[in-house]
């Protein structure tokens, strides 16, 4: 065995970049439940997502718009599943899953002519000096700029949950929509928006899958990546923070998994294609067993509204 | 996933339509793993599935399922089939033979075809496979001529016996022109995740592999060579059961084709004439069940007329990938000289040969 083929700094670099899909998604799922919306359907939008964006990237030229694209075709994926249930009050659970088949489907119909295209890659950036920096130049500074707005993106979340008005009114709908709505909010609106914004996270993720990560078009790509956010939002208990450590050591794991495998090491296989799972479960497990126990989840989680009620 | 799946499968059964009198089209059914727009494993089955309606017009009927887990899904699905009145239902992935069997048992009247598997417990199962390692002793040639790091990287799926011929029959081929040549061999354990093929394939050319073989079925590793390529590497691949010719003619230099519509015409034709059997099939080159897709330019001439050589002798019936003497990994000998492997051997083989570091996991 020899470790030493492997090099920490490329292996940082594309743990990164195996890590943001699922941020992204995740991320976006978090708002949704925070405003007290279950949408089993994030599959179906990051599908959409990396098909529409790589459809937008191949015919527009710009990578930049594939990503503006998938964004939109993610929040329009979310608002049908938002007027479904918002505003015709059908099951969230059931037309979750019918999204996500949905989006499967209508991908694969998009997707056809686009089969076996190549797309011109997001370049990383180039800071110049930064970037030539040994080691923290290519961690630091040279990844794709999605990357960082994946980073921002957490950030923003957390500032927005916790510091803002309108990230108060969000809690205050997901925590209880009748107090909400007693108080002269607007709680379908409220939860219409997050639920646009989760979709659009979830097409930005599934466009870098697409765009990025692959780098291009091939039916069912996301592989239950979805279906992971989905799982991350619960064991980071919805928290944004913890959805990037829970993210990061996903994407590590299964990154690091494979390089050392490639490196010879003689871990038995099975243990290491099952660690990106055991050990982001366990962390997170862990790091929420401190705080308060079983009053993580938004109390309206999943429950209709409506204002007669 | 396996949820949506689920409702899938649930959603088929009940739309299932109604029964079919006997001087109807033979129904043909088709179970896939992936998607058919893979453009690898299930887009050739697919093909030959096309091909079928082709050959035969009016007097069939094809149906088939897309993305099937491996699992008690597969047997739901396949069950539904031959309620839907299919009579002959081929599952097209190793990991249907139990539930293939087991449904095979509740319909004694519907023929049921199996993919590379091996068990055949009922009258109404046959097996069918290609001899997939002919023509990976064809690319395993390439690769050891190609590679300048001398590290040739193999992304495996599953440690079943096809896999472990393939790594086998394409490592002895490259030591064979290169005896320096080391194998990395990275077990995925999907057939069809083009994020996580990607990801080996990257592990991979980070360190320092430059000819990549893949047993997965997306084109998602090409496109990260493509990629290394892009940023100044020196990166090979070659296409797998599907010619992914999008690839041409950097970085895939070479591909193995399944062609599995001879072997589809043969079999329906036979249901339709009666003369249907059971059988265990295994056609490689010889066959036209595997082809090796166009060489490219990229491969010096000398390389190429090499591999052309193999291919017709392969072809011919005058040289056989695994032909002693071989010795497995722990030294023992497996096949003596000038001893040929029998199909039994083949089809349980459970060994690195001599050479390959690293264990099988089981």
């Amino acid at each position: 065995m020899d470790l030493t083929s492997i090099s920490p700094t490329l292996l940082i670099a594309s743990l990164m970049v195996a890590a943001t899909p699922i941020l992204l998604a995740a991320l976006g799922e978090l708002v949704v439940e925070k405003a007290g919306v279950l949408n089993l359907g994030v599959e179906g939008m990051m599908i959409i997502g990396a098909a529409i964006g790589f459809i937008a990237a191949v015919e527009i030229g710009s990578v930049w718009l594939g990503f503006a694209a998938a964004a939109l075709g993610g929040a329009v994926m979310a608002l049908l599943f938002g007027v479904l249930t918002q505003l015709l009050l059908s099951n969230q659970v059931a037309t979750g899953l019918a999204l996500t088949l949905f989006g499967l489907g209508l991908a694969s119909l998009l997707g056809q002519g686009y089969v076996g295209i190549k797309v011109d890659a997001l370049p990383r950036l180039d800071m110049g000096p930064l970037s030539d920096l040994p080691f923290v130049g290519r961690v630091l500074f040279g990844h794709d700029p999605m990357v960082y707005v994946s980073l921002a993106l957490v950030a923003a979340t957390w500032a927005f949950l916790r510091f803002t008005r309108a990230g108060l009114i969000l809690r205050a709908v997901g925590e209880s929509h009748d107090a909400a709505h007693a108080l002269g909010y607007h709680v379908v609106r409220v939860r219409l928006l997050a639920i646009a914004f989760g979709g659009a996270c979830a097409g930005l993720g599934g466009a870098y899958l697409s765009l990025v990560r692959v780098p291009q078009w091939t039916e069912g790509m996301t592989a239950g990546a979805g279906w992971i956010a989905l799982a991350l939002v619960v064991f980071a208990s919805w928290k944004p923070a913890r959805v990037l450590v829970g993210a990061y050591l996903f994407g590590g794991i299964t990154v690091l998994q494979l390089n050392l495998q490639t490196a010879g090491a003689t871990i038995p296989v099975e243990l290491l294609s099952a660690a990106p799972y055991l050990v982001t479960i366990l962390v997170l497990v862990l790091i929420s067993r401190r705080g308060r126990r079983g009053g993580d989840a938004p109390a309206d989680l999943g429950r209709a509204f409506h204002a007669s009620s | 996933m396996r949820l949506t799946n689920l409702l899938a499968g649930a959603l088929t059964l009940g739309l299932a339509g109604a029964a079919f009198a006997q001087d109807e089209p033979t129904k043909v059914g088709f179970v896939y793993v992936g998607p058919i727009g893979d453009g690898g494993w299930t887009f050739q089955h697919n093909e030959g599935r096309l091909a079928l309606e082709e050959e035969f017009g009016d007097r069939v009927e094809t149906i088939y399922q897309e993305s099937v887990p491996e699992g008690a899904d597969a047997e739901r699905v396949i069950t539904q089939m031959a309620l839907q009145g299919a009579d002959i239902i081929f599952t097209t992935s190793f990991g249907y033979m139990d539930a293939t069997n087991n449904v095979a048992e509740k319909f004694p009247n519907v023929m049921f075809e199996h993919a590379t598997g091996y068990k055949r417990d009922h009258p109404n199962v046959s097996t069918y496979d290609a001899r997939f390692y002919e023509g990976r002793a064809v690319i395993g040639t390439i690769a050891g001529h190609m590679t300048e790091t001398n590290k040739i990287g193999y992304i495996a799926s599953f440690p079943i016996p096809e896999v472990i011929q393939g790594i086998n029959s394409s490592y002895m081929h490259a030591a064979k022109v290169n005896p320096d040549v080391e194998m990395v061999v990275t077990w995925v354990y999907t057939w069809f995740d083009p994020a996580k093929e990607a990801d080996a394939a990257r592990a991979m050319i980070d360190q320092g592999v430059d000819v990549i073989l893949q047993h997965t079925d997306s084109t998602a590793p090409q496109a990260a060579a493509a990629e290394a390529n892009e940023n100044g590497g020196r990166v090979f691949t070659f296409g797998q059961a599907s010619d992914m010719a999008a690839f041409k003619p950097v970085p895939r230099i070479a591909s193995i084709i399944d062609d599995w519509s001879p072997y589809y015409i043969k079999r329906v034709g036979a249901l339709m004439d009666g003369t249907y059997e059971q059988t265990a099939s295994w056609g490689g080159m010889p066959e036209g069940e595997v082809v090796i897709g166009e060489i490219t330019d990229a491969v010096p001439a000398e390389v190429k007329a090499e591999a052309e050589a193999m291919i017709a002798a392969i072809t011919a019936g005058e040289y056989h990938p695994f032909t002693g003497p071989i010795m497995k990994q722990d030294g023992t000998v497996f096949l003596a000289e000038g001893e040929v492997a029998t199909d039994g051997q083949l089809a349980t083989m459970d060994f690195y040969v001599q050479g390959i570091e690293g264990e099988i996991p089981n």
